[in-house]
């Protein structure tokens, strides 16, 4: 039982973290139709200019505004600096590409991935960072057997209503409503004069800013970050996205949750080394039995 | 295209391809006699890239499979070879089409439940098709693959008595690899599989409609392109006489995705031509050996901008039309 609930809320956090990335997937895809294989790497770049800012704003805004301060300084300097890229990496490396077609803007966003995970590592090196002790906050409840950490009930936390901020934004506002528009159809949107740049524009800021709080959060759990993290969470976060459904975002969150508990009750009760295989084997399935993910797009191939 | 204009007619008159073609074979045979022994290791690994690239071209550039996972194909082979010669003894070149069958074999059992997919979606189970294949060996099922450490010991290939050992030999058996695979599939680009193929490329609806069997060619290029993995694996093997898991991981399965788009899609001579560039670029950047993946990362960006049919796209209306009326 002990393990069970330990692992459940490892299972949470690790979701929450997926989720949070497989909305930057989910949102591009459903709006472009483009995998953007550099999402994961600007997660990474998130967890590194968070990093940055925890270790060299510590003395004057920790001094001034305590731990708290110093997190929320951290956090929004990571998001804002990632959804910068985010819209720099578009305009740059996917707006002349995407009309020519998709098969270009794929390779242009494997490019721009291999650019970024080297350009973190070219700006801060490749070794292992940590993430020190001075600016996680550390603190957990003992309740009975096990205990909560006080960074996992807020990574939880922050998941849910992060999310279900921009759940509401987009299924309950106007301009939610050209997003979906955009994203079912481009050109008709267009017509009934939806600016489309303005749609793109605010997924690939949001997307990649969510992505770097997750980044954030990966490096304060696991007290370590590399260049390379980007890959290894991008990969996972885009079988999230699969499984809840590529382009729909209660499905990336709820794809993101089920993959984190898969994770931790494989690692728990199987094998940890087996986990991963685990994962990617239940994705194979989901994809030969139920293609469309769990709330998946309703989508008929066009002829 | 775009960058050039329009390319002279007279560089598609026979003679001259001709010429061409025989200048690059002059150049490739006489390339090790004069370079050294680090850039014919070099031109080794353009001549193996340049097989990978056109197994996945039959996947990707003949029938438009999206397949991110063919490093999956490459250690199947690589582990095939090592561990059957290691624990049987099996003579390394005798694995050759075994490695082949294998990696092949595995692609039709993997890919039947799945090849009706469509794009992105293959593309993501391919993408976890390959992760799995380097996990499993990774970790090590029944102590056959080594677990991280990979398999060791593998012995030298030996053709007719001759002992396969150093650069210039590996170099000579890769690129006859190269040379009977690249003419081969030239001559299947020609025939009715390969027409085809792009036909379901350009249109698979239209291509069932006509009752071209899109099931069963799908499969056959899927298989095909696995197969020719395989053969790389078993060259890769024996010259490496060790593999590991790292060689295999989803960053080289980009890599050969690149060097087919690249080079343009379905084109043969592009695909080498991919290769040769993906191989070379990071050692010509050598000495900015920590910037140069920087660059090609923005090199790819760059050249699906000005080349997005690659930088050597197939010319296909000359050779299915103006070709076939000048050959009665």
């Amino acid at each position: 039982m002990l393990t069970f609930i330990q692992q459940l809320l490892n299972g949470l956090t690790i979701g929450s973290f997926y989720a949070f990335v497989a909305l930057g997937y989910s949102l591009i895809y459903a709006i472009l139709k483009l995998i953007n294989f550099a999402h994961g790497d600007l997660f990474g770049l998130g967890a590194y200019v968070g990093y940055t800012v925890f270790v060299y704003a510590f003395g004057v805004i920790g001094g001034a505004l305590g731990l708290w301060g110093l997190l929320a300084v951290g956090f929004a300097a990571a998001a804002l600096a990632t959804a910068g890229a985010g819209l720099v990496i578009e305009r740059v490396a996917y707006r002349p590409i995407y009309p020519i077609g998709r098969l270009p803007a794929v390779v242009s966003a494997l490019g721009m991935a291999i650019f970024l995970s080297n350009l973190i590592m070219a700006v801060w090196g490749p070794r292992y960072l940590a993430y020190q002790e001075s600016f996680i906050p550390t603190g957990f409840w003992q309740i009975g057997e096990f205990r909560i950490r006080i960074l996992q009930v807020l990574i939880l936390v922050s998941a849910l209503v992060l999310l279900g901020i921009l759940y509401f934004v987009v299924e309950k506002t106007t301009f939610g409503a050209a997003i979906r528009a955009a994203a079912l159809d481009r050109e008709t949107a267009a017509l009934m004069g939806i600016d489309f740049l303005k749609v793109i524009r605010f997924a690939f800021a949001m997307g990649p800013a969510l992505g770097a709080i997750a980044g954030v959060f990966v490096g304060m759990y696991y007290r370590q970050i590399n260049f390379t993290m980007g890959w290894v969470y991008g990969l996972k976060a885009f079988t999230a996205t699969i499984m809840g459904g590529i382009g729909n975002i209660p499905g990336a969150m709820v794809g993101g949750i089920l993959l984190g508990l898969l994770e931790a009750m494989t690692a728990g009760y199987i094998s940890a080394a087996w986990k991963d295989v685990f994962v990617f084997a239940a994705l194979m399935l989901m994809l030969i039995f139920r293609p469309t993910g769990l709330l998946g797009e309703k989508v008929a191939e066009k002829v | 295209m775009r960058l050039l204009g329009k390319r002279p007619t007279w560089l598609y008159k026979q003679p001259v391809r001709w010429a061409f073609l025989a200048a690059t074979i002059a150049l490739l045979l006489s390339f090790p006699f004069w370079a050294s022994r680090y850039w014919i290791d070099v031109g080794f690994y353009v001549g193996l890239y340049a097989l990978l690239g056109l197994g996945l071209n039959v996947i990707l550039g003949e029938v438009g499979l999206f397949n991110l996972g063919h490093a999956a194909f490459w250690a199947l082979g690589a582990y095939t070879t090592a561990i059957l010669n290691v624990r049987l003894g099996i003579p390394t070149l005798a694995l050759l089409p075994l490695s082949a069958l294998v990696a092949g074999g595995c692609a039709w059992l993997i890919s039947s439940p799945i090849i009706h997919l469509r794009g992105d979606y293959l593309c993501i189970v391919t993408i976890a098709l390959g992760e799995i294949v380097r996990l499993v060996l990774i970790n090590n099922p029944a102590g056959l693959t080594g677990g991280p450490n990979g398999v060791i010991g593998i012995a030298r290939p030996v053709f007719l008595g001759h002992v396969i050992r150093t650069p210039l030999d590996f170099y000579f058996l890769v690129w006859a690899m190269v040379a009977l695979c690249a003419f081969a599939l030239r001559q299947l680009q020609r025939s009715r599989i390969g027409r085809a193929w792009n036909y379901i490329r350009e249109d698979e609806i239209a291509a069932e409609a006509m009752g071209v069997d899109v099931r069963s060619l799908k499969l056959l290029a899927f298989v095909l392109g696995a197969a020719l993995a395989g053969l790389a694996g078993n060259i890769f093997a024996a010259k490496m006489r060790m593999v590991s898991p790292d060689s295999f991981t989803f960053m080289e399965s980009c890599l050969m995705f690149c060097i087919v788009l690249l080079g343009g899609m379905g084109s043969i001579p592009g695909t080498i031509l991919g290769a040769a560039l993906v191989v070379l670029f990071p050692e010509i950047f050598r000495p900015v050996a920590q910037y140069r993946l920087l660059f090609f990362g923005l090199a790819l960006a760059a050249t699906m901008y000005f080349r997005p049919g690659g930088l050597w796209p197939r010319r296909r209306a000359v050779e299915f039309t103006a070709g076939r009326a000048a050959r009665p």
